[in-house]
């Protein structure tokens, strides 16, 4: 119970994870709600490597947990962007309006 | 050791309650606000797992830039936030099924999983002591060594990235009037100036 081990770390990733997925089914319609569930998501996935990497006693998981934030930063700053543009045409960020391309 | 695990729940019950605020809050900027505390607590605990670097580098990347540009966007842009919580009863009981069973799966393999009797024998940049290196000192020795095609790589993510947004979100809009310096200097005299014979006694 006082001894923190990987199993510890791995349980708090396990639970972020499962909050941002929660996240995304729960607020269907807010894309910016979405964006940052996906953000929980990658944070999860970081708490995950790093506490391998350190439970290993190997720094490879560190730099993994990097390379997972600079592709999360630059995601954000695309989406954000997808979503200023999108609300500057159409005046909405409902995602069920999203359906231009009828895909 | 108490103090250590004491924190360690602080950390992560904050950090999980914080994330539950993310997603269930009426407001997207406490949203966002939420989002801040989450990140500060999982560096919390990047920082007790000893990885301070990580910590750092989450504290500056995440609260420092990404956070903050969600508050951006979530304040610029004029949108009734009420209107999209619509629904937001509607899908609960899916969502809700969704993660217990995501959760279920992920406790099954933490309860099942063990390593490889060679995991700890294969490690690729194994850590070095403590009083030896720092965790910063040790992450840069091979981040610009061996992990030098990989970190140019992410900084070239980064500027694609950059250029993107500013790509989608630059905009010309007509009827403003702006300094065009490139017209300026490449505008001759033959453009500008006619020059007439004038006859003496006549006009133009």
């Amino acid at each position: 119970m006082f001894e923190i081990g990987l199993a510890h770390y791995l349980g708090v990733a396990a639970i972020l994870f499962t909050l941002g997925i929660f996240g995304i089914f729960l607020n269907r319609k807010n894309v910016i709600i979405i964006l940052m569930s996906v953000e929980l998501i990658l944070l999860a996935v970081n708490i995950n490597l790093v506490a391998f990497s350190v439970h290993l006693q190997d720094l490879t998981g560190q730099i993994f947990a990097m390379l997972v934030l600079t592709v999360a930063a630059a995601e954000a700053a695309i989406g954000l962007a997808i979503i200023v543009v999108y609300f500057r045409n159409r005046g909405t960020i409902a995602v069920e309006d999203i359906n231009l391309m009828k895909g | 050791m108490i103090i250590q695990a004491l924190s360690f729940y602080l950390f992560a019950f904050v950090a999980v309650a914080a994330a539950v605020m993310v997603i269930s809050a009426r407001n997207p900027v406490h949203s966002v606000l939420f989002l801040i505390l989450a990140f500060f607590n999982a560096a919390g605990l990047f920082v007790l797992i000893g990885a301070e670097f990580i910590a750092m580098i989450l504290v500056v990347v995440y609260v420092g830039a990404v956070a903050v540009l969600f508050l951006f966007v979530v304040m610029m842009l004029d949108i009734s936030f009420a209107e999209l919580r619509q629904g937001f009863l509607q899908y609960l009981p899916i969502g809700g099924l969704v993660g217990v069973v995501l959760l279920a799966e992920l406790m099954m393999i933490g309860g099942t999983w063990i390593f490889a009797p060679a995991a700890s024998t294969v490690k690729a940049n194994p850590t070095p002591a403590i009083d030896k290196t720092t965790n910063t000192e040790a992450i840069g020795n091979i981040l610009y060594t061996d992990y030098i095609y990989l970190f140019q790589g992410a900084g070239l993510v980064l500027l694609v990235a950059m250029v993107g947004a500013i790509v989608l979100t630059l905009r010309a809009r007509p009827g403003v009037r702006k300094q065009k310096i490139s017209d300026q200097i490449n505008r001759r005299p033959e453009d500008a100036i006619e020059v007439k014979k004038v006859q003496s006694g006549s006009g133009i």
